[in-house]
């Protein structure tokens, strides 16, 4: 009995000590980068000059519009209302910002009860330590357009009865799908994609704050396997520097972590193609099917090179363009990899060798 | 006795035989601690499970190995009673979701909510989460793969998840940007010859190169296909000889037979008896998708150019279809019956041409 409670005793010291310990381990526990680099102040959002000049009118005490920020996907549309929020309200950040984005429960039910109550409460117009600040609270509804109808349409009474108290923040990627009512109470941003030299100063800033070491044309290659999305840029970075820790940074490796199909494979896709055998080509593409890449990858890169081929006439290529469409949709639905690129491989070969 | 598959899987990422590079990488990422979710991606047989066991054992020692079968069960909101079967370590917990069907929602959202919400009981040199392994992901409805999106945000703490798919063209993209995408291409048909005769040394057997290649080449550079069909000649014929004959499934022979009898004759009683040919195939569980690639290899070789691109778009098409109905053997024989009429009209455009 004894030697019971003095082992019990003992087991008890060491992992107390060993839940203190992974309490810090947790809190040195890596932050995603996106999360880490987003931008502090409304300042250092970069290239999107329209908000950030009427952000910056509000922050010096000017009236706030409801809002919508619209635009493709990593542009900084979430960040710069964090950071514009983070500026009005400053440490009370906590209990004046509603955010809400699509992993939430976002029904109809949620906009009734949480959003409508959220809003309902007054605030005033100074912060706890005195100093001033706006009177108002700020709802931020991330990916506003997987809201369902119902959802927005309950938000459109709400937005205007609270409108003393509560300012809305709507973000969406497609504008179109918010319902016509919610788009003429709120004053529109359009996000532009971002332009190429701020992508890449952006994540060479990244790279020389966290250390790393990369070849020539990396930064060049993040830029290009992420279509202008400075979000999917910093992921893949982190991803890289993962797997290489310690090591330079390859052009390689990015393609290979972005899943992208090395130029050669295409290259000699499309070479098979103008031998106009059917065999040949099928062969081909089994072997590329067995190296793993996704169809999808595979048609999208396809589509840049047919557009740029200059042997095609505008007819074949709208053609092959179409077929690229289709496959893709059957693709979508479930439709079997190899069948439909040799499908669309076998139109652009007969497009290559057999047009009149 | 266990099958040569199983036995000579390696076991540790440094017993690997091929893409030692991304063993190696892997090996670091272990080292450094901050385990991302991984989406391991590649065709049938090219060792991503392999993989993910060296990981795992990487990670937790040999303990994942002492693996239990569970069978849970869940209830789904219209009270529908759903059992699943998972295979689990003290480490990790492996299922496969696709196992049902229609409801693999509610088994994602539950079963990783259940074991993400348990923190490690032994923590010392151990890490702080658990991994689970969700197999065949591609194969998830719409619905799974949104609720797994935000499972994985949520449970990042106390748990990893390791994707497992054939392709990543059926993930959704919100998943593949919060996964690390690793890639496990088919071996060469090299690599396969040179394990196959590693594994028969091992066994105390002497395999003919010739052999080996040729079996190499069969296996459609699906390793654990060229396992098994080596371990299969050996129980045929022992002492090998590089002539051997490899056995074909005999599915394959009989799809190959069929081909050939949709090409020899067109007309609808023919089609009436490959129909029965057809059902024979799926009640035996051959997947619709293999017969379409099958009857399609087949098919062209006795066609021209231009008919084999024709051909080529029907089975595309109709294989297409077949993912939206319910019902196979429409498909396949729609496919058949347009392949027919096809062919018929190319060879009366042959014969009037001769004449």
């Amino acid at each position: 009995m004894h030697a019971f409670l003095k082992t019990g005793k003992l087991a008890a010291g060491p992992s107390t000590s060993g839940t203190s310990k992974e309490k810090v381990d947790k809190k040195k526990a890596p932050i995603p980068w996106v999360e880490k680099y987003r931008p502090k102040t409304v300042d250092e959002v970069a290239y999107q000059d329209d908000v950030v000049a009427v952000l910056k009118k509000s922050l010096e005490g000017a009236d706030l519009p409801n809002l919508l920020f619209y635009g493709p996907p990593g542009t900084g549309k979430t960040s710069t209302i964090l950071a514009a929020t983070r500026q009005l309200f400053g440490d009370i950040f906590k209990q004046r910002v509603l955010e809400l984005n699509a992993s939430d429960e976002r029904g109809i039910q949620v906009v009734r009860e949480k959003v409508k109550g959220f809003a309902q409460t007054t605030v005033s117009a100074t912060r706890p330590d005195g100093k001033p600040c706006p009177p108002y609270k700020m709802i931020i509804l991330d990916e506003a357009d997987s809201m369902t109808r119902d959802a927005q349409a309950a938000l459109r009474r709400t937005m205007e009865k609270q409108s003393k108290t509560t300012r809305f923040c709507l973000i969406c990627n497609y504008v179109s799908r918010i319902i016509e009512p919610l788009t003429s109470r709120c004053a529109k941003f359009r996000f532009k994609p971002l332009a190429q030299d701020i992508l890449v100063k952006r994540l060479g800033y990244i790279c020389n704050e966290e250390g790393l070491q990369y070849e020539d044309g990396v930064l060049e290659a993040f830029i290009e396997t992420s279509d202008g999305d400075l979000r999917r840029a910093i992921t893949t970075l982190q991803s890289a520097a993962r797997l290489r820790s310690g090591e330079d940074i390859r052009q390689r490796d990015v393609y290979e972590i972005s899943g992208v199909v090395e130029d050669t494979w295409i290259e000699k896709l499309m070479e098979t193609c103008t031998t106009d055998s059917y065999e040949k080509l099928s062969d081909f593409i089994t072997s590329m099917m067995t190296e793993g890449y996704s169809a999808t990858q595979v048609l999208n890169q396809l589509q840049d090179k047919i557009v740029g081929l200059g042997s095609l006439t505008d007819l074949q290529k709208a053609t092959i363009c179409e077929r690229i469409a289709v496959c893709d949709h059957r693709l979508i639905e479930g439709g079997d990899e190899y069948l439909q690129v040799l499908d669309l491989s076998c139109l652009i070969m007969k497009e290559l060798c057999h047009s009149e | 006795m266990s099958l040569w598959v199983d036995k000579h899987r390696p076991k540790e990422l440094g017993k690997l035989d091929y893409h030692l590079e991304q063993a190696g990488h892997l090996k670091k990422l272990v080292e450094c601690g901050d385990f991302p979710h991984l989406l391991v991606y590649g065709p049938p047989g090219a060792g991503k499970k392999t993989r993910i066991m060296c990981l795992l054992r990487e990670l937790y020692g040999p303990g994942v190995e002492r693996l239990r079968i569970e069978h849970q069960n869940f209830q789904t909101p219209s009270k529908k009673k759903l059992e699943i079967i998972t295979l689990a370590s003290n480490y990790h917990l492996e299922v496969n979701p696709s196992d049902v069907g229609f409801y693999d929602r509610v088994v994602v959202q539950e079963l990783i909510k259940t074991c993400a919400s348990t923190q490690q009981l032994d923590t010392t040199g151990q890490r702080h989460f658990k991994v689970v392994v969700l197999t065949e992901v591609d194969k998830l409805t719409k619905d799974a793969q949104h609720a797994l999106r935000r499972t994985m945000e949520k449970y990042m703490a106390t748990c990893r998840l390791v994707l497992c798919a054939n392709s990543t063209s059926k993930v959704i993209p919100a998943i593949r940007s919060r996964c690390l995408g690793l890639r496990v291409p088919a071996p060469t048909v090299e690599t396969i010859a040179q394990i196959l005769q590693c594994v028969c040394k091992k066994e105390g057997l002497s395999l003919p190169s010739e052999l080996a290649t040729r079996i190499a080449e069969k296996s459609n550079r699906n390793l654990r296909r060229a396992i098994l069909m080596c371990e299969a000649c050996k129980v045929h014929q022992y002492p090998f000889s590089s002539n051997q004959e490899i056995i074909t499934p005999d599915w394959e022979v009989f799809l190959q037979d069929t081909a050939s009898k949709v090409v020899e004759e067109q007309s609808p009683k023919r089609l009436l008896e490959v129909r029965e040919r057809i059902y024979e195939l799926l009640t035996h569980c051959i997947p619709p998708e293999v017969i379409f690639k099958g009857l399609l290899r087949e098919m062209v070789k006795f066609c021209d150019g231009e008919v084999k691109c024709e051909v080529t778009r029907l089975a595309a098409y109709h294989e297409h279809r077949l993912h939206l109905g319910s019902k196979a053997i429409y498909h396949i024989e729609a496919f058949i019956a347009s392949f027919m009429a096809l062919y018929k009209k190319f060879l009366e455009e042959n014969m009037s041409k001769m004449f």
